[in-house]
């Protein structure tokens, strides 16, 4: 028994490495009863979602909703179900980006540092989460590649990586303005002069894909590869999106000033100051990544944020996504986010959107996640109740069709409630580690 | 109940229609009834329908509205749920400012690692807009002071969150001494004692003993072998006394131990702060019968010391019978503050029921601050402070509509 599980395991876990569709459920899995919360379209119930392959494959009232065969049914009465909540700013793993050398460093994958067993990681599912952009810091005006990633149980980074069809890791690039990433040389000292050190390197790259243009192809003209340069051209070629932290006003204009000269997609994260540029930002039509916290202040750049910056974007028309920057908000407690963005004034509606397919648009993967719709990635979050109540518990996460926290599980509960060794990182997982055991001995 | 006042209540309706939080306190506060759907006094169960009128500032009347009509003259609120002002059990707020720069950050002096001589009342600021932003939650009193971050940093006060001065806001002036134990108690410097838990400990138990000499000393009743004044002395004379408890903030199951030798040692009384690994030693607190003020489940990261956190912990200490309170705590970044009513609200979440979670911002913190004679119910001759919801107060989506402390309207902007 624990050899055909063993083995079946392994399988599942070559599957997840394996590309970018990586299908690891077995048997489709039909949720019924429910009150479904689709956020592409109204709410449903009592519906029935069933996922199959990895993906969701109906969905629709539980009444005219047909189950196969050969499907597992789990009864959801009195339960929510919604899509997997998408976190377009995040820290967990432990990170870092680039170091203290210089203030642009597009060269840097975070990737390569993050490790997969880290807390964070099962606090996450127990939140919820299902996808993040996992960023380095905001301590650089360019402090490296992001990446997007699942919440799969995972051994290796590639275990959580979302691929594009050619099988290649999807990020996004981190850039910062305002005080964090002022200091001394080589760092900018000023605003003025840290939009300048960004227009030079960017003009550099300029430079660099005329070159590579001119050069047509042969081998003996084109210049020598250079990482940063390749990815900086990512950003210009409009390849990946800029996640970009800014707090003032001023900040946040600065970036729509450098967008528009370089023709970058760009998402502005934080905004703690948003709403004061609120009609600009609609008419701009910027997609704004809001962070919501307990009180202002804590640094200058943050003394004017808002509990109601959400609400008034959302007035204005500007597209809005709400993120935790785990660890400054806990990824547990990110439901509660757009709780306190409702209290401000957001509507119910736009709240639940800013946790999911608000920002699966503002991470480029809204055609794979971020509403419960045919064909999307099954990644699905069962709720005890209405999503916005404090007394309301996430019961199960799953991605991709597989369940990857029960809070019935003890295990997974002690992440989800915190408590003696929470702290700490995931056991390794049994897959794979009793086989190797036993070939040793 | 008081008789009828008609002559007064009518003289007092100008200044009810223009009460204003910049009132000067010497004038009187208007007659005001706070009508609630649900009233929790936090003294009996909860009243519906119920209504709880101040006068002159104190609370006069609480009971049923069908039972108690409405004064004449008297300003009116209304809200779905009513409670007593909310007091955050442990907070620096006001000594800390929301800028986070150095002109506005007097909660920790780390100079030297014993410094019980540093009074709160010095270090206040009434302005801060901290603490507007915590009192438009409900909060209308605070336990505040010296921060954890040294062997013992100084005093903690408690303080309405209104006022212009801080002689305005404060009820108790020097409250307890806040002592660190554990991580946070090193200075940084390798230097510098205390480098361990151990040395920490050693250099505590040693004030004590030079502050028992000092007290000989004093009793010797030979004027000229008094030892000369020394603030660091009295104060401590005054921990060994009874007179002060110590603020202990612990997080390891370790550090919690060590605090209550400590306190048994030397016969004080001590408060536990923050005290993430609680559960671990739930007996020996009940034992002792030490209250506890615990940490903000939301602080960041939950790292370090703070790493085996835990949302239930409310739940379980108060199971055991000890006595708990929620706090907003110390935080160094954005956010510049928590709340504690979203604190107390992830313990209603987490196993206390609505009543329990309310007392931990109520009346039994009021009871762990030793001001359950002024404010944390709402019982006739306590403190007009009252709190306002337009739904249960712990959920996300409810709002504060209106705070009023001392009998004064101070808030009524939803919040």
């Amino acid at each position: 028994m624990i050899k055909t599980t063993c083995t079946r395991l392994c399988l599942l876990a070559a599957c997840l490495g394996g590309g970018p569709n990586a299908i690891a459920q077995e048997r489709p899995v039909a949720f019924t009863n429910a009150e479904l919360l689709p956020i592409s379209g109204p709410p449903i119930a009592p519906g029935t979602v069933i996922v199959a392959g990895g993906t969701i494959a109906a969905i629709g009232p539980t009444a005219t909703t047909p189950i196969p065969p050969n499907a597992e049914t789990i009864d959801c009465t009195g339960r929510v179900i919604m899509p997997g909540l998408v976190d377009t700013h995040s820290h967990v793993g432990g990170g870092w980006g680039g170091d203290a050398s210089g203030p642009i460093q597009p060269d840097v994958r975070i990737l390569d540092s993050i490790n997969v067993r880290d807390s964070g990681f099962r606090k996450a599912r127990a939140g919820g989460l299902t996808t993040l952009n996992i960023m380095p810091g905001s301590g650089h005006l360019l402090s490296g590649q992001t990446i997007y990633a699942k919440l799969r149980k995972a051994s290796t980074i590639d275990d959580v990586s979302i691929r594009d069809a050619a099988g290649k890791p999807l990020g996004g690039m981190k850039m910062a303005n305002g005080t964090n990433s002022q200091k001394d040389a080589p760092f900018p000292g000023t605003r003025s002069k840290s939009a300048a050190l960004v227009r030079q390197k960017f003009l550099k790259a300029h430079d660099y894909r005329r070159k590579v243009a001119e050069a047509k192809g042969d081998a003996a003209k084109l210049p020598d590869r250079d990482l940063e340069m390749e990815g900086l051209l990512d950003v210009l070629d409009g390849r990946v999106v800029v996640h970009h932290h800014c707090h003032r006003a001023d900040d946040i204009m600065t970036v729509l000033r450098l967008r528009d000269e370089f023709g970058f997609k760009v998402v502005l994260h934080h905004v703690s100051e948003a709403w004061k540029v609120a009609d600009q930002l609609a008419k701009a039509q910027a997609p704004c990544s809001v962070i919501v916290v307990d009180s202002p202040g804590g640094k200058i750049e943050a003394m004017d944020l808002s509990l109601a910056t959400g609400a008034m974007l959302e007035k204005a028309g500007a597209p809005v996504a709400i993120h935790t920057d785990d660890p400054v908000t806990d990824s547990r407690l990110f439901l509660r986010t757009a709780g306190l963005a409702v209290r401000a004034g957001m509507s119910r509606e736009k709240a639940l959107e800013a946790l999911t397919l608000a920002g699966a648009k503002m991470l480029e993967l809204d055609a794979r996640i971020g509403s419960l719709a045919v064909g999307k990635d099954a990644d699905l979050v069962v709720l005890s109740g209405d999503p916005l109540s404090v007394r309301t518990k996430v019961l199960e996460t799953w991605v991709e069709g597989e369940k990857v926290f029960d809070r019935d599980d003890p295990e997974d509960r002690l992440f989800a409630v915190g408590g003696y060794g929470a702290g700490r990182d995931q056991k390794a997982h049994a897959c794979c580690t009793d086989e190797r055991l036993s070939e040793t001995k | 109940m008081r008789p009828y006042r008609p002559i007064l209540w009518f003289a007092l309706i100008a200044i009810a229609v223009t009460a204003d939080v910049r009132v000067p306190a010497a004038e009187a506060p208007p007659l005001v009834a706070v009508y609630g759907d649900v009233v929790h006094t936090m003294a009996g169960p909860p009243i519906e329908k119920g209504v709880v009128v101040i006068d002159g500032g104190k609370i006069t009347l609480v009971g049923s509205a069908l039972d108690i009509p409405v004064p004449p003259a008297a300003r009116v609120v209304r809200g779905k749920v009513v409670t007593p002002g909310l007091i955050d059990a442990h907070t620096a707020v006001g000594l800390t400012g929301y800028l986070n720069q150095d002109q506005d950050q007097d909660q920790l002096d780390k100079g030297e690692p014993i410094q019980p001589e540093l009074r709160a009342i010095d270090s206040y600021n009434p302005r801060e807009r901290l603490i507007e932003w915590v009192r438009g939650f409900g909060i209308t009193t605070i336990h505040t002071g010296h921060a954890p971050g040294a062997l013992v940093s100084g005093q903690t006060m408690v303080v309405k969150t209104v006022g212009e001065t801080v002689d305005d806001a404060v009820i108790v002036p020097a409250a307890m001494v806040a002592v660190t134990l554990g991580d946070d108690a090193r200075p940084g410097d390798e230097k510098k004692s205390p480098g361990t838990r151990s040395k920490a400990v050693a250099m505590l138990r040693g004030e004590f003993v030079k502050t028992q000499d000092y007290l000989r000393k004093l009793d010797l009743g030979d004027p000229e072998k008094r030892p000369d004044r020394d603030l660091r002395r009295e104060i401590f004379a005054d921990v060994l006394r009874g007179k002060l408890p110590l603020l202990v903030t612990v997080n390891r199951a370790t550090d919690i131990d060590a605090a209550l030798r400590i306190a048994k040692e030397f016969g004080i009384k001590i408060v536990l702060d923050s005290a993430a690994e609680a559960y671990l030693a739930a007996d020996s607190i009940k034992a002792a019968g030490v209250p506890v003020i615990i940490h903000p489940s939301m602080r960041r990261g939950g790292t370090g010391e703070t790493e085996n956190i835990s949302f239930e912990t409310p739940a379980t200490l108060h199971a055991k019978g000890i006595s708990v309170a929620m706090q907003s705590g110390f935080e160094g970044y954005v956010p510049k503050t928590r709340v504690a009513l979203f604190e107390a609200a992830i313990a209603a979440a987490n196993g206390l029921t609505t009543e329990q979670a309310l007392a931990t911002i109520t009346s039994d913190a009021a009871a762990i601050l030793g001001v359950a004679d002024r404010v944390g119910s709402l019982r006739p001759g306590l403190d007009g402070d009252v709190a306002v919801f337009d739904g249960d107060p712990f959920e996300y989506t409810s709002h504060c509509t209106a705070v009023v402390i001392d009998g004064r309207i101070v808030s009524e902007e939803p919040r």
